[in-house]
């Protein structure tokens, strides 16, 4: 397609143009002007496109033309486990009775969703390892701030208030200390040590009376495996505090270790990575939290339970934090979910990481030879490499991974975690086979060898895109956030 | 067992394991400390092939009663409407639905533009100049709404109307916890907020007050009277939190001087799916612009000058912000949001407002009906989609014996009001028709005697 703008749907419109298709009017009609107060009945009707049934699927696929997805190519964006998104799951997603089934049914009536629900609580217990879980939460840092509540509740319960502060890795995703904040209390920084891992000293200094958790994704974000982490687990319980874990990178473990059994009281999954929830282009997702038996008293409500062979809702949970959102979580994505792990198995999930670990560590030493990698070590299922080579050089990691524009790939999450300089962090998932792995590698090596002998081609990159590089100062600094008619 | 989604064969990962130089996939696990590892094999259901799990799924779906088989006048927040075609047909596009967040600019310009439509029509309905690109849902959005007040005006006590969603109200209670808000509860008269007492409760200490438009009773808030009294405190922020559908009739909360306008979009082409995922939005003024949780697209230009769409704003969000953040919102309701998108676009500007008419037109006839049959309809101001009527039994008895004339009744007020023993939200929107209603009016007549 050549580089011009796309029109909006608005500019589509053209008065009087329609594709709705309403029921008719079949009731005795009443003057609905005549009741309410003139104030209250709209003069300007919204300004809503008007177009034909034509004109929006046109207008939409071309939308989806300018747009890449998983199905679209490789997708490496490390920390998003962007694995393909099986067709099953779209396909069961819109059976009528999951789709059209209301939360305030009563109970009896949808026994086969609550039944699912419960199925699904039961297996991310055993996955994970933990005492119980809910599924009320509608993505990860929703997740988080969740299980940050109950602990806060589970403190407070035993008349301790002084647990203000939440400790995480200077590595840690920005929703760790976001949630942290948004729960009440203060996010204190533990160090990273020289092999990438958490610096046990530091965090010895910064453990106290004060600490409410310690959060920790593990493995952590640069790929690599927090083994200490019983000794961590020691140090933070010693002090009175909770282990809290980031579950985003559970891809790496299924079947290998579990959050339970590395000591750790309440732990958060992103249902949207590891059991292939689609990203949806930033969601919806589901962010199930599983806690320890101290914590299950805390809770949001409802907890679906099972009494003499029916589920129900319990609500009946006095030392719960309350409600975290209306209904029952993100049911359509746990169903996704549950399809997932119903299709997997035990063997299967196990495979998942394995493959997963497996692909990072392949791609890893392949391109140890052209860009820096800082923690040379086996990585898990992602690895961080750095552009410090290329930036010497001119070029950097910006522009690298705008160069993986041209060649059809979208490029690794880069600039994160923060501890490493230029930093691009890889995720392969398991489910991209060795052709594009080594596919992408090639693309890379050459992308290096071009910084080498033109690295102008590297800089003024993509080439290849509908549009270039976006000014996004000026969409900052000049904010235009909505369409307006000329 | 064979894994579709697993594509390495043997030879594969022999290959790697020689590229890598490790003589097996577990050397790469021997960081994992022994006495940690989990031994033996996950106790999971065994796994199925496609076609028995889709057969499984399908009995488990068929164990639910669903809105399409049943006749249904449940609300309370989550309604049945019409879904244009067209709506499932787009977000099946997989260049959207297999898609993460548009980070990257130059390839997501689909997803990118999406938003900022979606922004614009959001903006349009609340009569509000800014527009996120999604929240949660209604309830989340609301309690973010909440703190956002309390952060912006540095006061710590909310004013919430007992005619706001009871599970709102729940969520906002939770979110409130965290930032140490004190909410105070404004009362009812006949359904409505109480003005006097929301008059007597307002002070230079109030960082908020919230009301629902049309309220949980489906009657419709003096939103005019309400700002007359909110602004006589200069910082209390106004937020309502609105059913974005009933604002193609009513006047829209910006046309009353409202800080934040919140509420969620499942009304535009998203199905009940037993309560999730919906999608939330959040409306504000430019004022708030830099303050809005969750993301933001911006219109832009590239080297070239093409017209295109970025994320903007991005200082205010946990990525950049860390602990510092307006919100730690990350992951949003995008797909939804498109949803929502196309469903706007087929209901188009002329018919937004039929729709809306068309909701109170048959919730109407059904209220009238019901006073014909005897039946005693409580609360007479002026309504959306949804009324009360008051029974003679209680509610769950009586919607057990509507279930098995092929009826789903309406919501149990007694579940969240105490006072309100025996009355039922009753929720009629435009796929109700006037053969079912008058069945449901009949049926409802017959039992409560």
């Amino acid at each position: 397609m050549a580089n011009q703008d796309f029109p909006l749907i608005f500019e589509r419109s053209k008065e009087g143009r329609t594709s709705y298709s309403l029921p008719e009017l079949d009731v005795t009609e009443f003057d609905l002007d005549a009741e309410l107060e003139d104030v209250y009945i709209r003069k300007n009707a919204p300004d809503l496109p008007e177009v034909s049934e034509l004109d929006i699927m046109r207008h939409y696929t071309g939308l989806s033309n300018r747009n890449y997805g998983v199905d679209s190519g490789f997708y490496p964006l490390g920390s998003c486990t962007m694995k393909y998104n099986p067709k099953i799951n779209e396909d069961v997603a819109r059976l009528e009775g999951f789709t059209h089934i209301h939360p305030y049914q009563d109970p009896k009536t949808v026994q086969g969703a609550m039944e699912m629900l419960y199925d699904l609580q039961t297996s991310l217990k055993e996955i994970t390892g933990m005492y119980e879980v809910s599924l009320q939460s509608a993505a990860g840092a929703h997740g988080e701030w969740t299980a940050l509540m109950m602990i806060r509740a589970f403190h407070e319960s035993n008349g301790d208030y002084e647990r203000t502060k939440v400790i995480v890795p200077d590595s840690a995703h920005g929703t760790n200390p976001a949630s942290a904040a948004v729960a009440g209390f203060e996010a204190v920084t533990v160090k990273s040590n020289e092999a990438g891992l958490v610096d046990l000293e530091d965090l010895k200094r910064v453990v106290g009376r004060d600490t409410a958790a310690l959060m920790l994704t593990n493995p952590n974000t640069l790929g690599l495996f927090e083994k200490e982490i019983l000794q961590m687990a020691e140090i933070v319980h010693g002090a009175g505090g909770k282990l809290y874990y980031d579950g985003a990178n559970l891809n790496a473990i299924m079947g290998y270790v579990r959050p339970g059994d590395m000591g750790f009281d309440a732990v958060h999954l992103n249902l949207h990575k590891t059991f292939t929830g689609p990203h949806g282009g930033g969601g919806p997702g589901s962010g199930p939290v599983g806690v320890s038996k101290e914590l299950e008293p805390f809770l949001p409500k409802p907890v679906i339970t099972k009494k003499d062979d029916a589920y129900v809702f319990d609500i009946d949970r006095p030392q719960s934090i309350g409600r975290i959102k209306p209904y029952y979580g993100n049911f359509g994505i746990n169903l996704r979910a549950y399809t997932y792990i119903r299709t997997m198995g035990a063997e299967g999930l196990k495979k998942v990481s394995e493959f997963a670990v497996l692909n990072a560590n392949y791609m890893m030493r392949k391109l140890e030879k052209e860009y820096e990698l800082p923690y040379p070590q086996h990585c898990k299922h992602e690895f961080v490499l750095s552009g410090s080579r290329q930036k010497k050089l001119g070029v950097r990691t910006l522009d690298i991974a705008k160069r993986l524009l041209d060649f059809n790939y979208h490029p690794p999450t880069i600039y994160f975690p923060l501890n490493v300089e230029e930093g691009l962090m890889i995720e392969p998932t398991e489910t991209e086979s060795k052709e594009t792995l080594d596919g992408f590698i090639d693309t890379m090596l050459t992308i290096a060898e071009e910084v080498r002998n033109n690295p102008e081609i590297v800089q003024e990159a993509p080439h290849t895109t509908i549009v270039k590089r976006m000014d996004e100062a000026t969409a900052a600094r000049k904010p235009i956030l909505r369409y307006n008619k000329q | 067992m064979e894994f579709r989604y697993l594509p390495m064969t043997e030879t594969d990962k022999k290959e790697m394991l020689h590229s890598i130089g490790v003589k097996s996939t577990d050397e790469l696990f021997s960081d994992i400390p022994d006495n940690v590892r989990f031994k033996g094999e996950l106790d999971l259901k065994n796994p199925v092939n496609e076609y028995e799990l889709k057969k499984e799924l399908t009995a488990m779906a068929n164990k639910n009663a669903n809105l399409k088989q049943y006749s249904s006048f449940l609300g309370a927040g989550v309604y049945d409407h019409f879904i244009p075609s067209v709506v499932d047909h787009v977000i099946s596009r997989s260049e959207f639905y297999t898609a993460y967040t548009p980070y990257q600019p130059e390839i997501s310009q689909g997803e990118l533009q999406a938003i900022f439509e979606f922004q614009t029509m959001i903006s349009e309905l609340t009569g509000m100049p800014v527009a996120n690109s999604s929240m949660y849902d209604g309830g989340t959005s609301l309690a973010e709404a909440v703190n956002l007040s309390a952060a912006q005006t540095k006061k710590k006590k909310v004013l919430v109307s007992k005619s706001v969603h009871p599970e709102s109200r729940a969520v906002i209670e939770t979110y409130a916890r965290g930032q140490g808000v004190e909410i105070v509860e404004i009362g009812l008269i006949d359904g409505l907020t109480d003005l006097k007492q929301l008059d007597e409760e307002l002070d230079d200490t109030i960082a908020g007050v919230v009301v629902q438009y049309p309220n949980f009773f489906g009657q419709i808030e003096p939103l005019q009277k309400i700002e007359e009294l909110i602004k006589q405190q200069k910082k209390t922020m106004f937020i309502v939190s609105s059913n974005p559908l009933a604002l193609g009739y009513l006047t829209p909360p910006g046309e009353f001087g409202a800080d934040i306008v919140v509420g969620d979009t499942q009304v535009f082409g998203i199905p009940a799916q037993f309560g999730g995922p919906h999608c939330g939005y959040f409306a504000t003024t430019e004022k708030l612009m830099r303050k809005v949780p969750g993301r933001l697209v911006g219109q832009t230009k590239d080297e070239d000058g093409v017209r295109g769409f970025v994320l903007t704003l991005q200082a205010r969000e946990q990525h950049i912000r860390r602990d510092k953040a307006t919100s730690n919102i990350c992951s949003n309701q995008a797909l939804n949001a498109l949803a929502s998108s196309v469903a706007m676009s087929s209901i188009g500007k002329q018919g937004i407002k039929k729709m809306a008419t068309l909701n109170m037109q048959k919730a109407r006839y059904a209220k009238s009906r019901m006073k014909e049959a005897n039946l005693e309809v409580v609360f007479e101001s002026p309504f959306f989609n949804e009324f009360v009527v008051k029974l003679s039994s209680s509610v769950d008895d009586i919607n057990n014996k509507l279930f098995n004339k092929g009826i789903i009744g309406g919501y149990d007020l007694e579940r969240d009001y105490p006072e309100l023993k025996g009355h039922m939200l009753v929720a009629v929107t435009e796929i109700r028709s006037k053969e079912e209603i008058d069945t449901f009016v009949k049926e409802l007549g017959d039992i409560n005697g």
